[in-house]
């Protein structure tokens, strides 16, 4: 890795605009409106938690650091509260940009810059897929198993089910077929977005302005994985 | 109530089928004590919750959409207590709207056409709805009188304004209204509509933990009892990481954190056993004893 | 045929890099009537117009059409152009291949053909121009000046200075405006009062200035030089030739309410004037409040008045006056900080707008210039200053900068820190703007001498903890959450239009935008005139400004209106609405579209098979019609017609267009 204060690099070209084009037109917003006013992470509940501030991941959205952007905890960290998109003053949907900038991790198949959180929205997903209805103690056993944490929140585990509030089995949909049929639609639209973006980058190979620092993408887990 | 009988399609949701059974009791207690008809959305699914959106725009759409549909089928809006389950169809609603492709990619997917036709509303809304209000301020038999209690909104009622469209985002109304109504006393806090960190509960939990003492503690130091909610991601963060809050802080807790129709449903009658007092972490049935409301 | 010279513009490269000029000459060349053709760098250059004058002698030349820009920039300078050469002015047409093709396409090649297409228009339309005269009308040598504010005054002073008599009407009770509430004034923290008052009094005491205050304007009619305006005075219930403004009314009145004029940090009485030093210093009564008004008893101040000056059954007067200019300085209201729930704003006690720090610093405020906070009027230990509260806010607000907040929240925090040497005054900005002479210095001292904390960020809430307000920023700069403790939070509200703005605007016919600010007639050139002739700018009616450039925009109206009245008459345009009064069948149809009231009925007598018969037609009055031809549009019988814009002229345009769609089968 690049020693942390080495110069960004700005070499301009039509790489450089790419992730703020795909970023606005996925959110429906203008990031290139951002004026850094902060105001954003400022009434953040959880910016105390990230390791960009969400005015900062606007930034790299300006720039193009895309590998930055979404090596980032800050848009796993974010509830998607939208107390930013509320109070920003250049009406930018911040928490909407967060959603995209989630959606484009996924489909590149890195590993979430928390990992914590992005194995709970696979299990929770998981349960829904299989289920069509969310099944809260077998996500939460999935959960705790897969992040090798299942003796966390155990107490509090026994408790609920005491008070009648986790149920021992799942409750399923009968329209599951549905939902599963929806499951696949859905990657199969993502793998034919992550597609196209691979294209382009093949086409302008130069990923974005400050292509020196990025993370390594996780091995296997191709793009699109919807689950 | 009225002239004329309000009735809407129910979306339970997954939560209020579990870890806020008691949410779903008390509201439907409430629609029965005031006459709204609550028609249950009959092969509902999951609505993708804080997950869907966060892996793929089209999911996050079509899972609240065929939820959508079903109620456009029986020809009626559609009530979503869940503020999560609220927010993530109103989404779908507007996603729709950008995104015509999504309504065909459904259709091809489910055989279900979505037509965008059914109003969307939360339980404040429905609470605070001219007729509804004036129905529970006429039944109330049991006013909550000298309860101090905190109104917590969160985040997905207010937010974001120009897809809800409900109250202020800042400085909500709705529910001081209703609590006014039944005779309770709700306590000005700042954090109001402050993000309680839904689904990072499991997954972050010491997130939460942060961000419910900050809550429950503003509520507290405000001088409130309990707390007042319509969301169980909010209830269950705030209720079941309280005791852990309270330990960080250094300082005792305890507040109750009941749902708005538990607390209604008590004023208008509805015996304590049928509102899942009993069900709560923070202990929720001692404070109506104290007061004598229990 | 007329002798037509086509003179075709590059305008340097705004015009030549996207349109073929060299190609639309050689085109332009086989048109009928067209006997010389050239092109020019820039036609409006001196050297531009000697080449026009030139060949106007030289080829004999009867009409003018040049290719340029839009008409709107520089017909009048080639109308001048034609007029030194001999030629009757109105012999010119503009093609605009400017703003209407070189600006606004990108493809040279169409954008040629459609250089070509405006300007056969041109050439077709400049053949049928008519010799055209201009009028004259004479100038009232008075003017009217809304609003008594230091723009107002200041225009009013320099008006009266030049020797013309002026009416300042005001609608509060004193003149004095936003100025007269703040205590100083940046860079050179001199105290406003002390600049203001003088100012007020000299206003007040010039000869030929007659103020009317707790006055509005009721109606505006007429034009440029003759203006009939009728003021409406509000009863005072003071008889002010009487009143000695001894005060004692005040004294004695039982009545307390909110001063206005403290912003709500102070009382005042019913019967009051709004401060100490106001002009006129007589009393008005509040009738809302005042408790003889509404209970019917009390009468303490006419008890009390020595002079018996006080009349509960004064009415409003109306009245009317001419007057040949106006000047509109009627000023600005302060945003709402209250639609910022998250600032707490109306909510907390010690979160107050700047306009109320201003009456709590200022000498002759609630507190005689101490600061205490409002909720136990204790002397805050620090305060936070927040900028763009209202301003650069599409979301919340209004998307522009107010300009003036950086400065006086700069002003304010220098100010605290000064009064409360151990204090601590943190501001919260995004941009400091400091672009005035001496203001970046005055930036410097409030930290480097001062100690003033800056912190750029936009706070996203401010709630109560304890007896503490709690700022929640980002410092941006470092990236970083913070939270400031404070014991008081100013925000600097956007400046906006008045309430009604927009009425205003509508009463005198002037533009405004969409905010409610009044339009000047060109951003860079006009910028204290308006659209409508006679009627000038001054002021934050305008946009946002801070004090130094209000009054040199109040001298700049002031100078406009002098230069006006340095002449008895004026000429005025004669491309205006004429009837054909054979034509008109007097349906009046073109009466009510008409937005500058400028038609009326007229009855014509006429012989008819030797009978005499009477019947109406329109008429239009050549004073007030600004030529819109809304009438012509309007009018069934094609009676109505533009002078030098002729029905004719505008069909034999587009038959020129249409002829040269169709060439084949033509």
């Amino acid at each position: 890795m690049a020693t942390p204060n080495a110069p960004l690099v700005m070499k301009g070209g039509p790489a450089a605009g790419r992730l703020l084009a795909k970023v606005d037109a996925m959110s429906g917003t203008q990031v290139e409106a951002c004026y850094q006013c902060g105001k954003c992470s400022g009434g953040c509940p959880l910016a105390f938690a990230m390791d960009y501030q969400p005015r900062q991941i606007m930034r790299l959205v300006q720039l193009g650091l895309e590998d930055e952007a979404l090596a980032s905890s800050t848009i796993w960290v974010c509830a998607t509260c939208f107390t930013c998109t509320a109070r920003c003053p250049r009406d930018i949907d911040i928490a909407g940009v967060m959603d995209a900038l989630r959606v484009l991790a996924t489909r590149r198949g890195l590993r979430p810059g928390d990992r914590n959180i992005g194995a709970f929205h696979r299990a929770f997903l998981d349960s829904v897929r299989r289920f069509g209805r969310g099944y809260e103690l077998g996500l939460m056993l999935l959960y705790k198993l897969r992040t090798l944490r299942l003796t966390e929140d155990m107490g509090l585990g026994l408790k609920m089910l005491a008070k009648g509030k986790l149920a021992l089995l799942p409750e399923t949909a009968k329209g599951r077929a549905e939902v599963e049929a929806i499951f696949r639609e859905a990657a199969e639209g993502a793998r034919e977005a992550a597609e196209g973006a691979r294209k382009a980058a093949e086409d302008s190979p130069e990923t974005a302005e400050g292509a020196a620092a990025g993370p390594g993408r996780s091995k296997g887990a191709a793009g699109g994985d919807v689950r | 109530m009225t002239d004329e009988t309000l009735r809407f399609a129910y979306y339970p949701g997954c939560s209020l089928n579990s870890t806020a059974k008691e949410y779903d009791l008390s509201t439907r207690a409430v629609a029965r004590a005031i006459g709204v008809e609550l028609v249950e959305v009959p092969d509902w699914n999951c609505c993708g919750a804080s997950s869907a959106h966060t892996v793929d725009p089209f999911l996050a759409f079509a899972l609240p959409a065929r939820v959508l549909v079903q109620a456009e089928e029986m020809g009626l809006d559609v009530l979503a207590p869940c503020a999560a389950c609220y927010g993530r169809l109103v989404a779908a609603r507007a996603e729709a709207a950008r995104h015509p492709d999504y309504a065909r990619r459904l259709e091809k997917a489910t055989g279900r056409r979505f037509r965008g036709t059914a109003r969307i509303l939360n339980v404040l809304e429905l609470l605070g709805d001219e007729r509804v209000a004036a129905a529970v301020a006429g039944a109330v038999t049991r006013p909550l009188e000298g309860l101090k209690v905190a109104p917590y909104y969160g985040c997905l009622l207010v937010r974001p304004p120009k897809l809800t469209r409900f109250d202020d985002p800042e400085r909500p109304v709705t529910m001081d209204r209703v609590l006014q109504a039944i005779g309770a006393t709700p306590v000005d806090h700042p954090f109001q509509t402050e993000c309680c960190g839904a689904s990072l509960g499991i997954s972050r939990t010491d997130l939460v933990v942060e961000l419910a003492g900050r809550i429950v503690g503003a509520a507290k130091l405000a001088g409130a009892e309990a707390v007042a909610v319509t969301c169980p991601l909010c209830q269950t963060n705030l209720d079941s990481r309280q005791e852990a809050a309270a330990a960080r802080l250094g300082e005792g807790l305890g507040l109750p954190v009941y749902y708005i129709t538990q607390l209604v449903g008590l004023a208008l009658g509805v015996p304590p056993a049928r509102l899942g007092l009993r069900r709560h972490l923070v202990d929720g049935l001692g404070l109506l004893r104290q007061k004598k409301l229990a | 045929m007329k002798r037509v010279g086509v003179f075709l513009c590059w305008c340097g490269s705004n015009i030549a890099a996207t349109v073929d000029v060299g190609k639309v000459a050689e085109r332009v060349r086989l048109l009928p009537g067209v006997v010389h053709v050239e092109e020019n760098k820039y036609t409006c250059s001196e050297p531009g117009q000697a080449s026009i004058i030139k060949a106007i002698k030289e080829h004999g030349l009867e009409r003018v059409v040049v290719a340029a820009c839009s008409p709107r920039l520089h017909e009048p300078t080639f109308r001048r152009t034609l007029e030194t050469a001999g030629l009757n002015p109105y012999f010119l047409e503009m093609a605009n291949v400017r703003e209407h093709c070189s600006w606004v396409h990108p493809d040279r090649e169409k954008a040629t053909d459609k250089a070509f297409d405006l300007v056969r228009m041109a050439v077709a339309r400049v053949l049928k121009n008519e010799p055209l005269a201009r009028g004259s009308i004479t100038i009232e040598k008075r003017a009217l000046v809304l609003g008594g504010g230091i723009a107002g005054i200041q225009a009013a002073l320099d008006i009266a200075d030049a020797g013309h008599e002026v009416i300042l009407v005001e609608r509060e009770p004193t003149i004095g405006g936003r100025m007269a509430q703040l205590d100083k004034t940046f860079p050179t923290l001199d105290c406003s009062s002390c600049i203001l008052t003088p100012k007020m009094v000299d206003a007040a005491k010039h000869p030929k200035i007659t103020l009317y205050t707790y006055s509005e304007l009721e109606k505006v009619e007429g034009y440029i030089g003759n203006f009939h305006v009728t003021v409406r005075k509000r009863a005072r219930s003071v008889d002010e030739t009487l009143c000695t403004g001894c005060g004692l009314c005040q004294t004695k009145c039982p009545t307390k309410v909110p001063s206005e004029f403290d912003v709500g940090t102070g009382l005042r009485k019913a019967i009051y004037t709004p401060f100490p030093q106001a002009v006129p210093n007589k009393p008005v009564i509040d009738r809302e409040n005042c408790t003889y008004y509404k209970t019917g008893k009390c009468r303490v101040c006419e008890r009390v008045c020595e002079a018996k000056a006080i009349r509960f059954d004064q009415e409003d007067v109306l009245v009317e006056e001419r007057v040949g200019a106006i000047v509109v300085a009627t000023g600005f209201d302060l945003f709402d900080c209250s639609v910022y729930g998250e600032y707490g704003y109306g909510l907390y006690p010690d979160v107050i707008d700047a306009l109320q720090f201003e009456r709590l610093i200022n000498a002759s405020g609630p507190t005689e210039g101490k600061i205490k906070r409002p909720s136990d009027h204790e002397i805050p230990r620090s305060v936070a200053f927040v900028l763009c509260v209202g301003s650069r806010d599409e979301q919340k607000g209004v998307s522009y900068c107010s300009r003036a907040c950086c400065m006086y929240s700069v002003k304010h925090a220098t100010q605290y820190m000064d009064k409360v040497k151990d204090g601590r005054a943190y501001v919260f900005y995004m941009d400091i703007r400091t672009p005035g002479k001496a203001y970046e210095e005055f930036y410097k001292r409030s930290s480097v001498e001062y100690g003033v904390q800056f912190i750029r960020g936009r706070p996203s809430k401010i709630y109560q903890k304890g007896d503490k307000l709690i700022v929640k920023a980002e410092d941006t700069l470092l990236g970083r959450p913070v939270e400031a403790e404070v014991e008081m939070v100013v925000l600097a509200p956007a400046m906006v239009p008045k309430r009604d703005a927009a009425r205003t605007a509508q009463t005198l016919g002037v533009s405004y935008d969409g905010f409610g600010f009044l339009n000047e007639a060109h951003p860079k050139l006009r910028p204290v005139e308006t659209n409508t002739a006679g009627i000038y700018l001054a002021g934050v009616c305008q946009g946002p400004k801070d004090i130094p450039d209000t009054v040199a925009q109040a001298s700049a109206a002031g100078a406009k209106v002098a230069a006006l009245f340095s002449r008895d008459e004026m000429a005025t345009e004669p491309m205006i609405a004429r009837v054909d009064e054979a034509l008109c069948s007097g349906c009046l149809w073109c009466k009510p579209v008409c937005p500058y009231k400028a038609i009326e009925a007229r009855t014509v007598t006429e012989k008819v098979h030797g009978r005499t018969v009477s019947r109406e037609v329109a008429s239009v009055n050549a004073g007030l019609c600004q030529g819109c031809g809304a009438c012509t549009v309007a009018c069934r019988d094609g009676a109505m017609n533009l002078q030098g814009f002729t029905n004719e002229q505008v069909i034999t345009a587009v038959d020129e267009l249409l002829a040269g769609l169709r060439p084949a089968c033509s």
